[in-house]
């Protein structure tokens, strides 16, 4: 059994080399004709590009435009969404998000460009969703959300929201930063499921090229949670990852667990230098 | 037709990603030949003229869950020239109808936008209805891609 | 479980301008065509009905079906001659009505 397994990875790996590529538009995306959002920078040190891409780079016009205009972005309802969580008094504390941090496109601004954080106090990196549910539970005295539960999107789209246009960087210094980081590149570089295929399989030795009808970006995170015209509903970052995990046809790992957090901080730290464009638009 | 292991290992490969892609469908599909007779149906009992009204569609769909689609009509919309609607089809879709857009003299125009569902590549098909009575029609092929890891 | 609809419409226009306006309401215009896990048909529930007036007089509508997509866009064009006050209504199939106006200033 184990010799057809084997096979069928080689078919797929096959089947990338044979791919066509086509190379990602050479477009500007200015959101509204105001927000000018960076799509391609030049790579930090220690990267395997030259240049990072957004993943709107590689999608068809009609995608593209979705995300132009902050009207027509179906992901704007969640936006709004999230305003009202953040406005909306929870817990035994009775505090809403607003209690404390006042108007989020202040007191948020930016904040979402520079997340996953090292958090001292669990001696682990926290990315929006988590530093959320540590305010509900410390400061509103609310239960944790559970993953892609209640107020968990909407309000992570509307924080990220407020650095929109804002060059992600995240401190590698912090803490134990490094170590997770160092990890995560593990991790993006390790074939899993019966596919035997690594992050890097699709995502760096075939960015640019096809996967059936699909053209693969550089599998960058800045524009997360996202709307996926797929799911027709905004996508969570680690519900990206236990998909694409899922289709190498591996265990996933729990959301928000050790390893999807290293991936995180290292993936994160990929896209160096891009916007965040949260909430982005992608297929 | 004999398949050794390792075809029944890659078709069921290529099944899988496929059954995680396709738009999850239930029954028959429509064909042409009922959006011919939906369009007869509303046209009078023959069919359209070619002409007049614009379907603007994207030639590839990146997910046929959400295509953007607009339609346009020439008209002055005033006395003597106006469009009453224009009725949108889809002919591989399970039910063929899409949307009918209804015109006014208010609305100044008869252009309307709006996103669609595509369940495999297919023709979509704009009918337009004049104050009068005349019909006409457009029709755009749209591809619907199937992604690599779930589209 | 549709949030508030959001609208643009022009603040204001010069009489007898035409104006376009764009509308997206929260809906998963579920289609009828899906099963569930156990291989049950999901019923239907989808807006099948938007409108637009325009001081009480109609502009436009669309008769919607299954295949509009989740969270439906709807954009057209009006011609304004005087101010006044847009209405735009959704029907869901539920019976639920969703409702939203805007102002326009006419000069």
């Amino acid at each position: 059994m184990r010799k057809f397994i084997f096979m069928a990875g080689t078919a797929v790996a096959l089947a990338l080399a044979g791919a066509a590529v086509a190379e990602p538009v050479d477009e500007k995306l200015v959101i509204d004709g105001e927000i000018e959002i960076v799509t391609k920078a030049k790579a930090p040190e220690g990267h395997p590009f030259d240049e990072v891409l957004s993943g709107w780079l590689f999608r068809t016009a009609e995608t593209r435009a979705l995300e132009a205009d902050s009207f027509i972005n179906p992901a704007m309802l969640t936006v709004e969404d999230g305003e009202r969580v953040w406005n909306t008094v929870e817990g035994t504390e009775g505090k809403s998000c607003a209690s404390c941090h006042g108007n989020a496109a202040e007191s948020m601004k930016d904040i979402g460009a520079h997340y996953p954080k090292w958090d001292a106090a669990t001696n682990r990196p926290v990315n929006i969703e988590l530093q959320i549910n540590k305010c509900r539970e410390e400061r509103m005295g609310a239960e944790a959300y559970a993953f892609d539960k209640g107020g968990q999107r909407p309000l992570t789209t509307y924080i990220k929201y407020q650095a929109l246009g804002t060059p992600v960087s995240i401190d590698l210094s912090q803490g134990e930063m490094q170590k997770w980081w160092d990890t995560g590149k593990d991790l993006y570089y390790t074939r899993t499921g019966q596919l035997n295929l690594s992050c890097a399989s699709c995502h760096e030795v075939n960015a640019g090229k096809y996967i059936r009808a699909d053209h693969l970006s550089q599998g960058q995170v800045n524009g997360f949670p996202l709307y996926r015209l797929k799911n027709q509903g905004i996508v969570s970052l680690h519900n990206r990852f236990r998909g694409c995990i899922r289709d190498t046809r591996a265990e996933m790992p729990k959301a928000f667990s050790d390893e999807l957090m290293a991936l995180e901080v290292y993936v994160t730290w990929r896209g160096t230098g891009l916007s965040v464009e949260t909430p982005a638009v992608r297929h | 037709m004999n398949m050794n292991r390792r075809q029944a290992m890659a078709m069921s490969a290529g099944a899988v990603v496929f059954a995680a892609t396709g738009l999850a469908t239930t029954g028959a599909l429509a064909s042409a030949e009922d959006v011919d007779k939906a369009m007869m149906e509303l046209a009078g009992g023959k069919m359209p003229e070619a002409g007049k009204v614009s379907l603007t569609a994207p030639e590839i769909a990146e997910n046929g869950n959400t295509v953007p689609i607009s339609v346009e009509v020439d008209s002055a919309m005033a006395d003597g020239d106006m469009v009453e609607s224009i009725t949108i089809y889809a002919d591989g879709n399970p039910n063929p109808d899409v949307v009918t857009f209804h015109f006014t003299a208010l609305s100044g125009t008869a252009m309307a936008a709006t996103r669609m569902r595509l369940a495999k590549t297919q023709n979509v098909v704009a009918v337009a209805k004049m104050a009068d009575g005349s019909t006409f029609v457009d029709k755009k092929e749209v591809k619907v891609t199937i992604g690599g890891c779930g589209g | 479980m549709a949030s508030k609809p959001r609208v643009k419409v022009p603040k204001t226009a010069s009489a007898g301008e035409v104006i376009t306006i764009k509308t997206l309401i929260s809906h998963n215009m579920e289609s009828g065509q899906r099963k569930d896990k156990d291989g049950n048909l999901i019923p239907r529930q989808i807006i099948n009905k938007f409108t637009a007036e325009f001081n009480g007089a109609p502009v436009f509508s669309a008769d919607m079906h299954g295949a509009i997509s989740a969270n439906p866009y709807m954009e057209f064009t009006a011609k304004v001659n005087e101010s006044g006050t847009f209405k735009f209504t959704w029907v869901d199939d539920d019976g639920s009505v969703y409702e939203d106006t805007s102002e326009i200033a006419v000069s």
